[in-house]
């Protein structure tokens, strides 16, 4: 049964090269997507079961023993945020015939969208840190594709900035595999996590751990390397905008989680001291700028930054209900993100503008897109009964066992400024008087309205749900804590 | 011979930076190959250069090159290969469409 593992890779693999056959043909294109990526979801949803039920699933590729060979580990927390992209991917491949230009979709869409689904799958699931960077850059030439598709003279301008920091940031990512090579002899991760505790001089360790970071940290958008993000992420179509803010950032902070939860978690006054400090400032920064600006587009691409802050909060204090409040949080900000960029790409679309000075009273039009953007605020925000609640109490809980009161407060106050910068849209964009002059006509939104729909009862789903979702996310976080079982799983001593 | 190599990296790298940091777009590309060539020389350096026969699994060999940066680097060659002609592409494209390979001008500004 090990051979699982291998299918949420090669499952989108395949549907993309096959659908680069039908780029032409868009209607088949359209069909042959919906279902590849239920088939997908289909078998990405079984594979989650067995593990679940059955234990890890490690695949040691073309029969090399572990150490050598490539391996690809399917633990529980990788092949739950496999299941989570393969839901986000089946919505915005619902969302994409409506809000996409004839002219995008049949330049190869399809395949790239189906790239950057192998790609973020192969991130999540491989064992390997040489082979994550190999993934790294299949969900880069995806997304590096992806973000000139339609080529306008600002999205050129501004996907260079996007390509040129993701190849800085993956020189430095070889770079650092090389460096951690050269002191403990092997790119397998459980064998590094073996190897580093007989190392005797930690002090270089330290120094590879903080490359590391780095690298990480750039794809994650976190305080100081968030700069190129936003500009970057709001430029191309909402679909791809939600593909960018749902999965890339995320995959990035996958990386940290795994890595310091796994290799360099020795010295846990350094490091993750200085996560909790990172984690507090990507929240005001990450706020600041949602705050600053009236592009809606903008105020949801900021909105990422104190996400992954608050999922590094619960990386810093490393404990039970910390890691638990990450993993709980990780899997919902995918989702809301989601939610969110192809939300406000449809009020973008419907106004016309998305300056929020340019329109108003939107509700008389689109009562039920106006409540969504009510909703999903109230879930990015974390009130009860929505997911994020769950996730944040989770975190608060974690912090306050560490003794980490300041960021305690500085979580609620930005919790506090996150629900009024969603709020803006609402009331800003929605209330007031109606504006004739902008909607001249009512453009339809059904098709629109349904994958957030989908999405948004995932979230609810995940808050009211709770009581039963939550025991897997512990025994995840207990699994982490503990690296000796990931090591024994793949090593088979 | 190790320490030769790894200067010469090191030489590869600060001249990559200082590349990368100019205002022309064909200046950053050429940085970026640099900084890529530096990555895999340095990567080359770090499982020992010289140890003796290649390695192939055959009787009394035991002084053999360690095998993996070397598969290491075919790959990341290949990858940063495909990286730096996208980036041409898009380079010119974008200086076209832009008229300007000037990074100072394609800052953008926030009202458009």
């Amino acid at each position: 049964m090990s051979n699982l593992a291998v299918l949420p890779i090669i499952i989108p693999l395949i549907s993309g090269i096959i659908l680069a056959f039908f780029h032409n043909k868009v209607n088949t294109a359209r069909w042959l997507t919906r279902v590849f990526i239920l088939v997908n979801l289909g078998v990405v949803s079984y594979i989650t079961w067995f593990v679940f039920h059955n234990g890890t699933i490690v695949l040691e590729t073309g029969g090399w023993k572990a150490p050598y060979g490539i391996v690809l580990v399917a633990d529980p927390l990788a092949i739950t945020l496999v299941l989570t992209t393969n839901i986000i991917a089946a919505a915005c491949a619902f969302y994409t015939p409506h809000s996409m230009d004839l002219k995008q979709e049949t330049h190869y869409f399809y395949t790239f969208f189906f790239l950057l689904i192998a790609g973020v799958s192969g991130a999540f699931i491989t064992g390997d840190l040489f082979n994550l960077f190999v993934f790294y850059e299949v969900l880069l030439m995806a997304s590096y594709a992806l973000i000139v598709l339609g080529g306008g003279k600002v999205q050129l301008r501004e996907s260079l900035k996007y390509v040129l920091i993701n190849l800085f940031s993956s020189v430095l990512f070889v770079t650092s595999v090389a460096f951690l090579y050269s002191v403990v002899g092997t790119v397998n991760m459980a064998h590094i996590a073996e190897r580093v505790q007989d190392v005797d001089q930690k002090g270089i360790l330290t120094t590879i751990a903080v490359l590391f970071f780095f690298v990480f940290a750039t794809k994650a958008a976190l305080f100081p390397l968030y700069y190129w993000m936003p500009k970057s992420y709001i430029v191309p179509n909402p679909v791809i905008s939600a593909l960018f803010g749902a999965l890339l950032t995320k995959v990035g902070v996958y990386s940290i989680l795994r890595v310091f939860s796994l290799i360099f978690i020795y010295k846990l006054d350094l490091t993750h001291q200085a996560f909790i400090w990172i984690a507090g400032l990507s929240m005001i920064f990450g706020i600041i700028g949602a705050l600053s600006t009236s592009n809606i587009k903008l105020i949801v691409a900021y909105n990422i930054i104190p996400a992954i802050g608050f999922i590094m909060m619960g990386i810093g204090v490393f404990n039970q209900d910390g890691i638990s409040g990450s993993i709980y949080y990780l899997v919902h900000d995918m989702i809301i993100k989601c939610a969110l960029f192809l939300l406000v790409g449809t009020v973008a679309y419907v106004a016309g503008t998305s300056d929020l000075r340019k329109f108003s009273g939107l509700i008389h039009y689109y009562p039920l897109l106006g409540w969504l953007v009510f909703v999903s605020a109230f879930v990015l925000a974390g009130i009860p009964p929505f997911s994020g609640f769950i996730g944040k109490l989770l975190l608060l809980k974690g912090a306050l066992s560490a003794n980490e009161v300041a960021i305690v407060i500085l979580a609620l106050l930005s919790s506090l400024l996150i629900l009024y910068s969603i709020m803006k849209i609402f009331i800003n964009g929605f209330w007031g008087k109606k504006d004739e002059s902008i909607i001249v006509e009512r453009k339809p939104v059904k098709g629109l309205i349904g994958p957030i729909v989908f999405l948004l009862a995932f979230s609810v789903i995940l808050g009211l749900g709770a009581e039963f979702i939550y025991p897997s996310i512990e025994s995840i976080s207990t699994y982490l804590l503990d690296p000796e079982v990931y090591i024994k799983s793949v090593l088979k001593e | 011979m190790e320490i030769i190599i790894l200067i010469l990296a090191g030489i590869l790298f600060a001249t990559a930076i200082y590349n990368l940091l100019q205002k022309q777009l064909l200046r950053i590309i050429i940085g970026t190959a640099l900084l890529s060539h530096g990555a895999h020389l340095f990567i080359l350096t770090m499982g020992k250069l010289k140890r003796g026969q290649p390695p192939i699994i055959m009787e009394g060999i035991s002084d053999y090159v360690d095998p993996l940066p070397q598969a290491l680097i075919l790959t990341s060659i290949v990858i940063s290969f495909g990286v730096t002609s996208l980036l041409l592409v898009l380079a010119y494209r974008t200086a076209n469409e832009n008229n300007s390979d000037d990074m100072a001008q394609l800052r953008g500004d926030e009202h458009e």
